[in-house]
Formats: C-alpha cells, structure tokens, sequence
C-alpha cells in the first residue's frame, strides 16, 4: 500500500509517498530523508535519543508511525539553529559540557527545548533533572545537561522581556 | 513488524465500521508499537483513531461529572489546571509515569489499557525463579495464577475515585467501571479487558463526588530509580476530612494486581475514625491481607503495607500547594507545604 | 558546580585550559556524523537474528517464508554462508576475541546471531529476521555463577589474570588480632553506549572501506582484514565520533563481520546496527562476580593481610575472567596481599574488558571491605585508610612515580565534611525523616601507555595540520589532543588543525584503560617537538634569520615563532623562517610509548577519594545519592572542564554499579529478560544531584614526557564502595550485593 502524507519539516513542507506503513518518523528522518541527526539510542521510547518536536510538543520519533502525521508540523535538530546562529540550548550545551560522546545530545536538546516550552521546570534544577529523566545518557553529562537547560531557561526568558520591552 | 492495513477514519462511525478482527486501535502508540515491534503482538489492521473529533476534551457535565476524552494525552490531563485542582492525585500519578516524551502522546485510553512489561510473563511460562526477584509479578487478585501487574500510575488513583469507562461499539454504547475493565488472569498468557472486540474507548469519567476529595490526596510511587521507571509498589490514598475525622477514604494499590486494586475494606475501616498512623497501619494491613508472593516476591506484599500506610498518612497532611519537583517521590518532602510550593 | 578544580601549572598556551569542545558545534546542531548516520547509494539493510535459547542447536529457520517477505533479498544462514578466509576462533590482534558468525549451528549464549536478513529497507529486513522462526535442539542453560564448576584461572595475558601474592600471607591472618571474612556479588553488566554497534561497509574490488565505530583504527583495521584474506591497509575505517565505547568498540565482532560478508556478497553497501536488546549478547559485558575478602588487623589496625579471592563468570568458548581480586593489589599498605583468581563458564556471551574492569567490581568489593573492617576497629573509615597508607608499592616497595592520595583524602574530606559524621550507623535524618548516611572509598587506577603515531605539518601561512588516528568516544580527543598539539608547535589552538578518526592517518593507538590522551597526545608532542627542532636547524643554518648561528642554543616555540631560549630579542616567525627556506611545508614525526626503564621502576598509578551521601526511606527503603564528592590525582590535567565531565560520568558509573546495573537471566531459558533501557537501569538525570569533581594536580616526570595519568576510568573505582558504605551508614544494614535493591534493605 502507499500513502502520501505531507510533513513540515524544519519549516520546509515535505510532500512524502510513504510505500509501507510501518515506517517510524524516526527511520523515515534517518533513512529516507537524509536527517540523520536524530538519533536511535533504543527503538522502544525507553531513551530519548530520538526526540523531536512534532506539533510543538516533544516526542519520540521512533514510537511515531510517519502515516499518522499527515499536515504535521516537525522539528529535528537540524532545523533548531538559525543559520549559522545556535539556538539558546545548544549554546548552553556547550557552555557547560552537556555532552561528552554526543550521541543522545540531539534528543537532549530538542526534549529540553520541549520542557521549557512546556513551562514546568522553569528554572528549578530538581524540575529540570526529573523533566530531563526520559534522556538516558550513559556517559553521564547529567549535571552539566542540568544546568544548560537552567542556564536556556533564564537566556530564554530575559530574551522573551526584552522583545516585550 | 509484520505489515498491516492503516487506515484514517474521521468518525466514530467510521471508526468502528472499519473494524474487524486482527484490528487495532492505534492512538498515542507508545504502547502498542513498541509491542509490534517486539512481535508481542501482529495486528494485521491499524485503525487511526487519532483524527477522530471531540475525544480531545476534558469536559465537566451538568451533573458534576469530569469526562476526559479518550484522546487526551497524559500530560495534557496532567497539565489542566481544573482537573489537576480537583484530582490532585490523578494529576501525580499521571506525572510520576514514564517521560515527558511518552506523556505528551500515549493518550487516558491507551494509558489504562497498557499491557503487562513483565517479559518472563510476556513471553513464556509463569517464573518460578526467586532470581526474578518477581518485583512484576502480582500478589493480589491472581486466583492463583501467575500474571504480571498492571503497570498503569494513572489507573490506581482513578479506581480508587469511581472511574467509569464510556465505551461504544458493534453493539452500541455501554459504561464499564473502571474496576472491571481488567480480567482476572485466565490461561492465556497476557491479560485481558472486559472490552468486547471492536469496542472503542471513548472517554473516562469521574463521578463529581470524587472532586471531593481534593485536598487530601496523594499518589505515592516506590521504585528502582529516581524517575523514569515502572513502580515496584505505588498507592493512591484520598480522605474527606470533617471535623479531624476520617469522613471517607479511598484506597488503591499500584504494581501489585493484574489491575489497579482498590480496597474496600481498608477504606471502610478508615471510615469515621481519626487520623493515625496506628489506623494507617493497620488499614495497610486490611489492604494486603489476601496477598500471595510468587517468585520469591514476599518482600513486594511488605512494601505495598507500608506503601500504603505512607500515602495515606501523606493523603492526612494535605495535598501540597504545588506538584512536587518529583511527583509520587518517597524524595518529594512528605508534608503539605512542600520546599518546591 | 563550584570552580573546585585546581589549574594546574599552565603548559604552553592551551593545555591546562578549560576549552569548551571543539566538535561542540558539531555535536549540538546534528552534523557530527556516527556510524548508522552514513548511508550510500544503492544501501541494503541488514538485520541478524539473535539466538533465544543459550545452548543448543538451530534446528529449523523458516528461510521460505522469510524469502518471501517483499524486499527481502538474501537470508544467510549456516547452511549458505560464503567463506571466511579468517578462523573465527583465532584471535587476529590484541585484545580479540571469539567470535560467532553462523560458522555452525550451535547456540552457545542467547543473543548470539544465528541468521542474517538483508533487504531493501530496514523494515523488510527487520521482519524477514522475524519470520525466520528459529527452532531448536535446547540443552539445559547454565547463566548462574552457581551453575557449574568453578576452575582456576590460567595465566595467560589478556583476559586471563594471574594471582598475585606478596609476603606471608598465612603469617598475615595469624598476626590478626581482628579479622573479617566476608563476601561481596557483583551482577552482569552490559556496556550499553548510547550508539549501539554498526557498520557501513563498501567494497571496491578487495579494498574495503568501513565506517564502523572503534576504539582502535588501525587494530580493527587488521582484525576485519584477518577474516577476508586481504592486507590489512586494504582495509580503511572512518570513525569521527564514537557514541560511547567504555570498553566495548575495540575489536570487530561477529555481527559486523557478517554485514561485510553480506556486502561483499552482494556486492552493494550494508548497513547493520545492533538493536538495543542485541547489546546483551556479542558484544561483551562485564561478568559477575564473587568475591571473598579476609581482612586481618593489628591492635594499631595496621592490615596485616588483604586476601582477596575472586570468582568471575566467563563464557563457555572463550577467556575473559575479570581481574576483579587485583584491584587489592598496589593501594593498602598490608603485611601480606594475595589477589586469586578462579572461573566458572557460563552459557553468555564472552566477557570483555568494561570501563575499569577488574578495578570496578574489585574496588567495590574491597571498600566495602575495608569500610567493614574499620567497623570491627572501632575506628573512621577515612582515619583506617590513613593509616594503611602505601607511601611505597605494597607488596613491591617500588616508588610511585607520583601519589598525591593523601591530598585527595584530605580535600575531599573537608569539601564535603566528613569530619562531621557520626562513628555508628543510623545516627543521621534529614528534615523529611529519610535516613541519611555517609561514605567513602579509595580509587585507584593504572595509568598505562600504548605505542602512537602523529604527524605534524607547519603550513607556510604559519598553521599547522597535525594528524593521528585517535578516537573521540565522548573523553574529548577532538579538543584536548589539539590543545597538546598546538602547545608542541607553539601555536595558538585556532592555527592548528586536526585530523583524526580515519585509519589513513598515523596510528593513533587504542583508546582505551584511559591512556589514550597520554599515548595519541605523547606521540602529537613529540610531532610537534620534530617540527620545531627542524624549524630551528634551518633558522640556525640561514644567514637571513635572526636566529642565525643560534645553533647551539636551544629554542622555544611560542606564538607561531621561534625563540632563542632565554633572549627574547632573537625570534623569527615560522611563516618567514618556511618562506626563506622557500619551503612549502614542514614535516615532523612523533611517536610515544612507554620508557620501560621508568615502568620497571615505578608503580604509576592514578588516585582518588570518593565520599558519598545517601537518603534512605526508612520504610520503603528506596535510595537516592543526594551528594558526592570525588577528589583525584591523576597527573596533568590537559583540559580541566573535560577531565570534569569524564570524572563526574565514572562517579555516575559508580551510582549505576552500586543501585542499578544487573542483566536477569531466565533460568529455563539463559535469556536475558532485561535486555533494554526499561528493564535493565542505567541512572537518568534525576539520580543525579549534588556531584562535585576536585582534581589535585601532580607533576609526574616518569609517566610519560606530558606527565598526563588519564581520567577516563577511575571515576567509577571507589565510588561503588562509598555508595554502599554510605547506605551502611544510614541504615546499619551491609548489604553484599550489587546492585543495591530495595528489597535487599526491605528484607534486611
């Protein structure tokens, strides 16, 4: 069977023929799309590796059949930067050593995106930490994770007042 | 994953009518495309209900009563402060399961109809192995089976309040309480729900009664690691306070059944008595009086006694102002005014 | 975190620096590429079938209905496979091992491959493995330690550790006025990096190229090249990013090699990547242990005897018995030490070296130990170490090359106040009524050298490209080596170029028992250092420089020039020194190992103290690490803000080691039934609050020209002690099992 969905993706509208149904929207990213930058730490939610922003909410790709998202809106983490300019949390990253192997850093990012969208962590590190509790990383960058997305949280926020001002 | 047919209905009707068997209802998925790709299970049809309209409302009736669309996703449950307001316990169950990722898709529907995790139950004969440690295996309500708990948070505080089921399907519309969804275990491995094949759940209700426990209601979740994890043993404990005394209690026990496991006799005996932690104890002890261990799991039956004992005396402190920074957490501070409010 | 970290003396401009990663960018926007990110034109996706049964025979694969699977299209199986020109069995390099790859029909541990499925999409090729439908000749699986017959161990290097004994260790328990005598279990672990195993594989005629994740290029290079009959530089290995090895990605293993057979066979590129319930099988893992620990003091508690006794699972066909009884070696300062080692084979897959192994489940037993015996003294846990301290080699009485222990006891102590805690157990609540407890164990870690290779080029603009084939799995390669690097060039970080992670370049070695920043960085200092001894002939030897007859002085490199040592006013820029000479570019050499003269004649080792809080539910018994406070001497530090992160992630190990790692093995079958991020547990971020990571620097002049020790795997070592010690400490239940379940303490 085939199934054509229509997806935008990073901004861009993606007219996709999708042959099997069985496609996740992470193997639809990685494999058929050329968006690798989402990874797979698991294939079964357990991990967050391979989270993104669909419909502005954080979720697991690799538990999203791609038939479902017909007219989605979807944001990986190759779409978060703005040309050349790093979004605030992947700034924050760095700053502060949120990784070390790298490897689960996308589904970080974008499910830290996703919390402090979600406005209920604020800049609480025991918030954080347990908002941040579906992303294993097994090198352990947890405390430096911790305090990238406090240190975002409170960037984002006093750029959010000075746009109001 | 074995292929199958997927199809998008934009009605109920339409919905149901695209039913046959060998078909599954996929809504959030978190649950049921995991077990597909596991092989667990090979539906050879996905019914989409995702796009079916209306079933994405949390809505108070004329007669008080909250129906929360079948649709609706955990955390948007959790989230709304209307119904967190008046089933903080609800809310913290629904906070202390799985991620933010998972919550913001596995819908109300899909949450109470997750399937058991326990992967020797899963997929083979019943343990027998004391190495199991049988931490997923029931105690309670297996009729001298083995059969691996009911693994949904959200289940236990919403038994506890009289949850219904609104369902409809090839013979029309019916009401299930939420008490008898989950069957005993029988002999087919994997456990099974009073749902009829081709019914569809369309909402969950809670009586308007069950508002009246708000400000003495907790959920409390043990388990192996800080977050992120099944539990090992949970509790949802509600009081109506009048004058220092118990005026009506709820009680219902997480990880130890096929299905959530409300106690009547423990809430009966709470019943017009005083707070104590003497009461508490022994309507903990009420509560497991009929439990079995299996698979070298004796230390579960203890657990869940002072589990329970713990939320009820953290249900007699007070519901805390805020949701506490690690929702059903022994590690959130047990009083009413919590460090995080 | 506070800036506890001490600087240490700046070396050069870059080392010793906190430079923020220098594949940041790279890593936080998606373009750092991993194995599974490639993905060739005309791709075929391969899928292997993981025995579910852990002896017996295959007797029965559903080829038909799996052939028949649309885009599906090979099924490789025992009775099909195309030749090896290698003996899986033999071990073509250092550090292999047996591997599994459909050469019969036996099953010898669940998970082993038994089937290979490629197809068109990864979707095809997923269910073609399922509907293979293995069926089987089942024997009885043995996956217990008790499950058999336990052997001595016989020497014989890698993976078959000797026993050690120094003194009269039968003298030592007579002189015992106390004793204990104690035992400690360790479960299965499973590495689990986040990147699970993968490979690209592209053959050109018989060259093959790979991208395949490995700790060791040039090794991997000669392995896979072993088993298809071809020179070893026919075979190239791109690896830029590594998502996580600790211990796991060094050699190929079976499932890669059947995905080059597959691309070699058909003759288009495959990819495989391990599903993460693959990760418990062929890929190795840590095996359990059990450990018996006689400890004897004197009236002083001076140790009159370590005698420590392992018991290690190992697989049925091959040899990895974790060292774990040598970890009692080199730390205290007993009267007589014996570390033995004895194995029981199991029906699992082969063992491997896991991020401190030995050290790890050696150290968790023996702090606890020592923590037990400074119970029975009477006396501080710390106050005990203190005065077992080895100011020599125990057993040896060689010279460390540098232990600043006593100084990471003393800092660590007072960061986290140690000083304040109660002498007996169960002494400490917090406001909330949890059970509070403290305490510490020692970490003591090796710090070898493997042999290098670098390369360093001066450009004529005055930049630099220098070359290794080094590994970044995560411990920052990308960042620190280039920091060593531009410091032996005497050029500013942003000159220098580097590449690595391609087993074209020089061999940048292993990366691995936290010696690859002292062996791939040794060998770029030494490139480095060739550059500028040639830079500085051809200046002396040029009429037009300024260093001209300089020749017998000698020269130091700072800031793209070149500096007559000790007069500032002689300098010549490198740019200026290459154009004169109207060269091009300039090449240096390097290459670092070892002097066996300082490793016959010290004990070099890295250390470290960890003090560890814990709260306990008095009655639901779960248990959170709130605070920990690990202080390490581990020579040079080359990059304060990683070694921070690398020390803080093995601490994290430690928590993990101590309360939730343990693979569950079905009896009836030897399956693992927790093969995945749900079942088996790994700490998540909200297991992890109040860590604290203190260095304390040492010059150290014999462990290599850079005085670098490592700080990959020593974080983990003393940690796990300290972990159940503090548990100890806030509840008086010693519990002698890893993990630390709640129903250990429930049932206490």
């Amino acid at each position: 069977m085939s199934l054509s969905i229509r997806l935008t993706i990073n901004g861009a509208p993606r007219d996709i023929a999708l042959e099997d149904a069985r496609v996740t929207l992470l193997d639809l990213l990685r494999e058929r799309l050329a968006l690798p930058g989402t990874k797979k730490g698991c294939d079964r939610g357990q991990c967050g590796a391979c989270t993104v922003i669909v419909n502005g909410k954080r979720v697991n790709s690799c538990l999203t059949l791609a038939a479902t998202l017909d007219g989605a809106q979807v944001t990986t983490i190759e779409g978060l930067a703005t040309g050349d300019r790093l979004h605030p949390v992947q700034e924050a990253f760095i700053e502060q050593d949120g990784f070390q192997c790298g490897y689960c850093t996308p589904g970080q990012i974008m499910s830290a995106v996703g919390l402090i969208a979600e406005g209920r962590a604020g800049d609480d590190p025991e918030r954080i930490r347990e908002g941040m509790s579906g992303n294993i990383c097994r090198c352990a960058a947890y405390h430096g994770i911790t305090l990238a997305v406090q240190e975002a949280t409170r960037r984002m926020a006093e750029a959010e007042k000075g746009d109001a001002a | 994953m074995k292929p199958f047919d997927f199809v998008q209905p934009r009605t109920v009707d339409e919905a149901l009518a695209a039913w046959e068997p060998g078909a599954a209802w996929l809504g959030g998925g978190t649950n049921l495309v995991d077990l597909m790709k596991t092989g667990a299970v090979q539906p050879a049809k996905l019914i989409d209900i995702t796009r079916l309209p209306g079933l994405d409302t949390i809505e108070t009736r004329a007669d008080g009563a909250t129906r929360i669309g079948a649709l609706v996703s955990n955390a948007d449950l959790a989230d709304d402060p209307g119904f967190a307001r008046s089933f903080p316990m609800v809310a913290e169950a629904l906070l202390s399961g799985a991620s933010g990722q998972l919550r913001n898709v596995a819908t109300v529907a899909g949450n109470i109809m997750q399937s058991p995790r326990d992967a020797f139950y899963r997929e083979l004969d019943p343990p027998s192995d004391p190495l199991s440690g049988g931490a997923s295996l029931a105690v309670l309500g297996t009729g001298g089976r083995f059969a691996a708990v009911n693994p949904s948070d959200f289940a236990v505080p919403l038994v506890a309040l009289d949850a219904v089921v609104e369902v409809r399907g090839p013979g029309g519309a019916r009401e299930i309480a939420l008490a008898d969804l989950h069957l005993p275990p029988g002999d087919a491995p994997g456990n099974s729900t009073a749902l009829r094949p081709g019914e569809l759940i369309l909402a969950l209700r809670l009586p308007a009664a069950a508002a009246g426990f708000a400000a003495h209601s907790r959920y409390l979740k043990v388990r192996d690691r800080t977050s992120f994890a099944f539990a090992t043993a949970s509790a949802a404990a509600s009081l109506r306070i009048e004058g220092g005394r118990i005026a009506e209690a709820r009680l219902a026990l997480g990880a130890v059944a096929p299905r959530p496991w409300r106690v009547a006799e423990a809430e009966a005996l709470l019943a017009g008595r005083a707070i104590d932690a003497d009461l508490f104890a022994e309507a903990a002890e009420v509560a497991l009086s009929g439990a079995v261990a299996v698979g070298g799991n004796g230390w579960k039956i203890e657990l869940a006694r002072r589990t329970a004992a713990r939320a009820l005396a953290m249900a007699a402190a007070g519901t805390p102002a805020r949701m506490p920074a690690l929702p059903a957490s022994p590690f959130a501070p047990q009083a009413g005014d919590l460090i995080h409010a | 975190m506070p800036d506890t970290l001490a600087h240490p003396v700046r070396f050069g401009s870059n080392a010793g620096q906190p430079v923020t990663r220098r594949d940041g960018i790279a890593k936080v926007t998606g373009t750092a590429t991993f194995t599974a990110d490639n993905s060739p034109e005309n791709l075929l996706h391969a899928v292997y079938v993981p025995a579910t049964i852990a002896r017996g025979r295959v007797t029965h694969l559903d080829v038909a209905a799996a052939e028949a699977h649309p885009g599906v299209t090979m099924v490789m199986t025992p009775g099909n496979r195309p030749a090896l020109q290698g003996d899986p069995s033999a071990k073509p390099t250092m550090f292999s091992f047996r591997i599994e790859v459909l050469q019969d029909d036996s099953v010898r541990y669940a998970g082993q491959p038994i089937a290979l499925v490629l197809g068109e999409t990864l979707e095809a090729a997923t269910e073609g493995a399922r509907l293979l439908n293995p069926r089987y000749a089942a024997e009885p699986a043995r996956t217990r330690i008790d499950d058999d017959e336990a052997a001595p161990v016989e020497p014989g290097g890698f993976g078959r550790p000797a026993g050690v004994e120094h003194g009269d260790v039968a003298a030592g328990h007579a002189a015992a006025t106390k004793a204990i005598d104690v035992t400690y279990e360790t479960s299965a672990q499973y590495h689990n990096a986040m990147e699970t195993h993968a490979v690209v594989a592209q053959w050109e005629g018989d060259k093959l190229s790979l991208d395949v994740p490995s700790q060791a290029l040039l090794m991997s290079c000669a392995g896979y090249a072993y088993f298809f009959g071809i020179p070893a530089e026919n075979v190239t290995i791109r690896a830029p990013y590594l998502g996580g090895g600790f211990g796991s990605k060094a050699i190929p293993t079976g499932p890669q090699v059947l995905a080059i057979l597959a691309a070699k066979e058909t003759g288009r590129p495959v990819k495989l990547m391990l599903t993460r319930q693959q990760m418990f099988g062929p890929v190795g893992h840590r095996g359990a242990t059990r450990q018996r620990l006689r400890l004897g003091i004197d009236d002083g508690a001076a140790l009159t005897v370590i005698d420590h006794e392992g018991l290690a699972a190992t697989s049925s066909f091959d040899d990895f018995v974790e060292p774990a009884a040598n970890a009692s070696q080199g730390l205290y300062a007993a009267g007589a030490l014996r570390s033995a080692h004895r194995a029981v084979r199991l029906d699992v897959g082969t063992p491997g070296p896991m991020r401190a192994p030995g050290e790890a489940s050696g150290s968790a037993a023996l702090e606890c130990a020592m923590d037990e015996m400074a119970e029975a003294a009477g006396i501080d846990p710390l106050e005990f170490r203190l005065r077992n301290y080895a100011e020599t080699e125990p057993g040896t009485g060689k010279p460390y090359s540098s232990k600043a222990l006593r100084e990471c006891y003393m800092q660590g102590a007072e960061r986290f106040g140690w000083s304040g805690r109660p002498l007996l157990p169960r002494q400490m609540k917090d406001e909330n009524g949890l059970l509070t407890g403290w305490g510490m164990g020692t970490a003591l870690f090796p710090c070898p050298m493997f042999a290098a290779d670098a390369r360093a080029t001066l450009r004529s603009d005055g930049s630099a490209l220098v070359e290794t084939s080094a590994i970044d799995m995560g411990q920052g390669a990308w960042t620190a080596l280039a920091q060593i690097a531009a410091d032996s060039l005497g050029l500013p970080l942003d000159m220098v170029e580097f590449r690595a992670g391609h087993s074209s370049l020089p061999d940048g070695g292993v990366a691995g028992g936290s010696g690859h920043t002292a062996t791939a960085g040794g060998a770029l200092h030494a490139a480095g250092g060739d550059v500028i001894r040639q830079l500085g002939e051809i200046a002396a030897a040029d009429p037009e420089s300024p260093l001209h007859g300089a020749g017998n002085a000698a020269f130091s490199a700072r800031d793209g020039r070149l500096y007559v040592d000790g007069d500032d006013s002689r300098s010549d820029s490198f740019a200026d020194i290459l154009a004169r000479a109207g060269s091009a570019e300039l090449v240096g050499n390097g290459s670092a190992s070892r002097a066996p003269e300082d490793a016959e004649k010290f004990s070099m080792h890295s250390h470290g103290a960890v003090f560890a809080e814990v709260k306990v539910d008095p009655d639901l018994c779960q248990v959170r690490v709130t605070r920990m406070v690990g202080a390490f001497a581990a020579g040079r530090i080359i990059n304060p803000k990683l070694a921070e992160s690398q020390l803080l992630g093995g601490m994290i190990w430690g928590i993990s080691f101590a309360l939730h790692e343990e693979a569950k093995h079905d009896p009836r079958t030897g399956r693992i039934v927790n093969a995945d991020f749900a079942g088996y547990h790994v700490p998540v971020n909200a297991d992890v609050t109040g860590l604290e990571v203190l260095t304390v620097h040492e010059d150290d002049p014999y462990v290599n020209a850079l005085g670098i020790k490592g700080v990959g795997e020593i974080g983990i070592v003393g940690s796990v002690g300290a972990i159940a010690n503090a548990i100890w400490h806030a509840t008086g239940h010693r519990i002698r099992r890893f993990p630390i379940r709640i129903e250990d303490l429930l049932t206490a």
